[in-house]
């Protein structure tokens, strides 16, 4: 039922259900606030969102209040509501009056400067003067771990940071402690925060009390370059803006996209920025005397291309990394569909799925903001927590609205919301399958069921077996059901791994590639694979950063990473995202398309595009899902068919987890001194008996 | 009041005895499935009491893992409410002076100045045998018989500096006085006898 309102004089009609300060949001009045926020939930007590209703006799706290709980007008007619009266511009100044008397005038040296909710608010509602004479109160510092810097005497005690931890990140660890004026955020005994995703609460708060550590007073918010970007730290995409000043990349942001990451990124997304400052590739290099040593482009290039030609098509292969762009794979398997071979791979890991079998039987189906709608999740041997963190905070939304069943296969772990740990291998998949297992019939009574099978699990030698039987059970449990039974999902942990099977960047043959029997192995920001089987005579390593790739290589070929290029990510759900240039790769670094591109001419295959938007065009014509930027479109069911139909033999080892460190995935986290750290803490945290609870 | 802080040498373990960690299990059993949380005070509560009237931070620790609690959130509740005392009180007597309106009109500020010449200067601090500590208080709820102090469990009332000195002399022979009034008056009768109805009381009626 609809609910009238006249607010600022304009008549409203509004939705039931919803506060006031939606509503007024709705009737385009903005209405200033601290503690709440839309996706916390309701706190009521910084007091700035006070309005006045015509009939009551105080201001009302319109964060707290809903249009239902309005007494009504004895005429019936809508309530009238004012945020520009003298009363409200006299409650306001009052509430910023009281804020200010403890919070220091210290804004020349605070890192929140420029982008702080407190001082906009306070030009903006507050009195102009002071009144206060006396001391301000001073809080002691408290320690929050490595990412966050505290100055808890600016705290003005609107407790989202309380709330963001204990509801979205699930690890109750803030909380005030004391009263009144001494009340303090703080967690228990000074312990850092353990969340991957721990950062978001400075974002979250309104004032400097929060700021980030890696990169305090680094740089003023308006001296930024600000570029917005897509993350390739896992497969989500997560939407971010990349802020620079002059060449270097000073810290990396979350953007808002409801679809895929709400507005929250993990740690690893936001503080791999000083990643992406060391140990950068900027100049070839080429190994002389089993020495690496710089290079000109024209020499490395024409080493590379002497090689390719000199040996056999079969015996040549390229490898795409977890960061490659889909831009970067098109051109290297353009290159090589050229020169004769289909040796190309982009799933490091071994994961088996086939692209051949059609999108659907790769994707993560049911789409991220799905998860919302479902109501029984079936986790195959994967720990979303490390692998996807912000998907994980998606399942455990849905978890804390209720009435969802949650199930894991695999490694036991805190994935902080309950479930029911069915066993941990394969057998109890096969139990499930036919029926056996109680959580089957779970299933198929949901009205929107989810089985999300890990990367981990379709990296196993009996991976096919495993992506069959799990295709099968969503394929019976989605029947007939709304949503199109689209219930199977492939959480996968690479960024470029969707864009890599929809170019079809797998071998062209049956058996895959004889890792061992290669005379020129092609290593496109390729560091995860096992660099002890690739027994290849020649390496040649493109990428941007020195890594297990380019220690072995023979030639290196300085890449840009990927805030430093246009490139094409596909995420988990098949949504193709566009990365944006923040800054120039550093020396003489190119984009990898255009490394490849200068190849091919020294390989006298020539590719036919000079310019990315060249290069786009083909590749859309090769891969039309690239072409839907930021769309998700509900894939065939049928590739999920022709994978519950690929059968094979169910091992017996127990499903083990696709990240041993989730600080640590790829070359630029593992350059990255602030992971190092978190890496080393959590481990250390791990080991010893410190009573972690949660 | 100022900041509450953990007192920094802590046992390095507790446990309830048999008997209360019976109780506990009693306590928590009050309440429904799923709402365990609601038996923290009362479990803080007898922690402190069975730890010599101070709530040591391993207690914390334990009520929060009896109730399925993150730690943090019994830090809040046991930093939140000042009934629980973070630091050790004294073996004897901790003295708790109400210091609110009524009281200190009757002179409770007299009071606050003998704890702080016989106990020690500052409160939360105890003496120097470690037998006794104070502090001020809001109200206690026994304004009739203002000013008053609260020692343990009991009130002891009508009180002058001379009468309090009393109380804690006993305190400190093991002796402790009667509870309630110290002029002898019943709850808060008039003093000396009935001052209305005296008529009536004289017509034995």
């Amino acid at each position: 039922m609809a609910k009238q309102l006249v607010i600022d004089g304009k008549a409203i009609e509004v939705e039931d259900g919803i506060t006031l300060i939606q509503a007024c949001e709705q009737a385009g009045v903005e209405i200033p606030r601290f503690c709440y926020h839309e996706r916390l939930s309701i706190a009521g007590n910084c007091r700035m969102c006070l309005i006045e209703v015509v009939g009551m006799p105080k201001p009302v706290a319109s964060c707290a209040m809903g249009v239902n709980d309005l007494p009504p007008n004895k005429d019936g007619s809508p309530k009238v509501i004012s945020t520009t009266s003298p009363m409200v511009k006299k409650a306001r100044e009052g509430v910023m009056e009281f804020l200010l008397i403890n919070h220091p005038l210290d804004c020349p040296i605070c890192d929140q400067g420029g982008e702080c909710d407190l001082q906009d608010q306070a030009m903006s509602y507050g009195m102009g003067g002071s009144r206060y004479i006396e001391n301000k109160r001073a809080v002691d510092e408290k320690y929050l771990g490595p990412l966050i810097k505290t100055s808890m005497t600016r705290c003005i005690q609107c407790t989202r940071c309380v709330r963001y931890m204990t509801e979205v990140a699930g690890v109750e660890e803030l909380g005030a402690i004391g009263r009144g004026e001494d009340m303090e955020i703080t967690t228990y005994l000074e312990r850092g925060m353990m969340s991957e995703m721990s950062a978001n609460v400075v974002d979250l708060c309104p004032v400097g009390a929060l700021t980030h550590r890696p990169w305090a007073f680094a740089a003023r918010p308006w001296e930024l370059r600000k570029t917005e970007s897509v993350d390739v730290m896992d497969a989500l995409g997560s939407a971010i803006r990349v802020d620079c000043r002059g060449r270097e990349v000073v810290r990396i942001l979350p953007r808002n996209n409801d679809a895929v990451n709400e507005e929250w990124i993990s740690d690893k997304t936001r503080h791999v920025a000083d990643g992406l400052r060391t140990q950068r590739l900027d100049r070839p290099y080429i190994r002389k005397n089993g020495r690496l040593e710089p290079a000109g482009w024209d020499e490395a290039l024409a080493l590379v291309a002497a090689k390719l030609k000199a040996a056999k098509p079969e015996r040549i292969a390229a490898f795409a990394g977890d960061l490659a762009g889909a831009e970067d794979m098109f051109a290297l398997k353009d290159l090589f569909t050229r020169l004769g071979s289909k040796n190309v791979d982009c799933r490091q890991d071994g994961a088996k799925l086939d692209p051949r079998l059609g999108r659907a039987s790769y994707l993560f189906n049911t789409t991220i903001e799905g998860i919302e709608q479902a109501d029984a999740i079936l986790l195959v041997g994967t720990n979303p927590r490390l692998e996807a963190a912000v998907l994980n905070a998606r399942i455990r939304k849905r978890w804390r609205q209720g009435t969802v069943a949650i199930a894991l296969i695999g490694e036991r772990a805190d994935l902080t919301y309950p479930y029911d740990y069915l066993g941990a291998g394969p057998q109890t998949l096969k139990e499930v399958l036919d029926g056996k297992h109680s959580f089957a019939g779970v299933l198929r009574d949901a009205r929107r069921p989810m089985v999300i099978v890990g990367a981990a699990a379709a990296a196993r030698p009996d991976g096919a077996a495993v992506l069959a039987a799990a295709a099968k059970i969503a394929l019976l449990a989605g029947e007939g059901k709304d949503g199109g039974g689209h219930a199977f999902n492939v959480l996968h942990t690479a960024a470029s791994r969707v864009a890599g099977l929809d170019l079809g960047f797998v071998p062209g043959g049956k058996g895959g590639i004889d890792m061992g029997a290669l005379d020129v192995a092609y290593l496109l920001g390729a560091d995860e694979l096992d660099m002890q089987t690739l027994r290849a005579s020649f390496v040649i390593y493109q990428g941007s950063h020195g890594d297990a790739g380019a220690e072995r290589a023979d030639v290196v070929l300085p890449g840009a990473a990927y805030t430093e290029k246009g490139a094409t990510y596909v995420n988990v759900e098949g949504r193709a995202q566009l990365t944006a240039r923040a800054a120039f790769a550093p020396g003489e670094a190119k984009e990898d398309w255009a490394i490849v591109r200068a190849l091919s001419a020294h390989v006298g295959h020539t590719l036919p595009y000079d310019t990315l938007p060249a290069l786009r065009a083909a590749m859309y014509k090769d891969a039309p899902a690239l072409a839907r930027l930021d769309m998700v479109e509900p894939a065939d069911l049928k590739g999920v068919e022709a994978l519950a139909a690929r059968g094979g033999a169910l091992g017996s080892e127990p499903f083990g987890s696709a990240l041993q460190d989730f600080y640590l995935t790829n070359p630029i986290a593992r350059a990255s001194a602030v992971m190092a750290e978190l890496s080393a803490l959590k481990k250390n945290m791990n080991r010893g008996t410190t009573g972690t609870h949660g | 009041m100022a900041v509450r802080r953990l007192y920094p040498d802590q046992p390095a373990s507790f446990s309830f005895t048999a008997a209360n960690a019976a109780w506990a299990q009693a306590t928590i059993a009050k309440y429904p499935p799923g709402k365990q949380a609601s038996a923290v005070i009362p479990l803080l509560w007898r922690a402190q009491e069975q730890h010599e009237g101070w709530l040591p931070e391993p207690a914390m620790r334990l009520v929060a893992d009896m109730l399925g609690m993150a730690y943090i959130r019994v830090y809040e509740i046991a930093t939140f409410y000042t009934m629980f005392q973070l630091a050790p009180v004294g073996k004897k007597a901790h003295v708790q002076v109400c210091g609110t309106t009524p009281c200190m009109l009757r002179g409770a500020e007299a009071l606050v100045e003998v704890c702080r010449k016989r106990i020690h200067h500052d409160p939360h601090h105890l003496s120097a045998d470690g037998d006794f500590s104070w502090e001020e208080v809001e109200c206690l709820g026994v304004c009739a018989n203002a000013p008053m102090v609260q020692i343990w469990k009991d009130t002891y009332e009508d009180l002058t500096p001379a009468l309090f000195e009393k109380v804690l002399d006993g305190f400190a022979s093991g002796r402790p006085p009667k509870p309630g009034s110290q002029i002898g008056r019943q709850a808060s009768c008039p003093e000396g006898g009935p001052t209305t109805l005296k008529d009536y009381a004289k017509a034995g009626k």
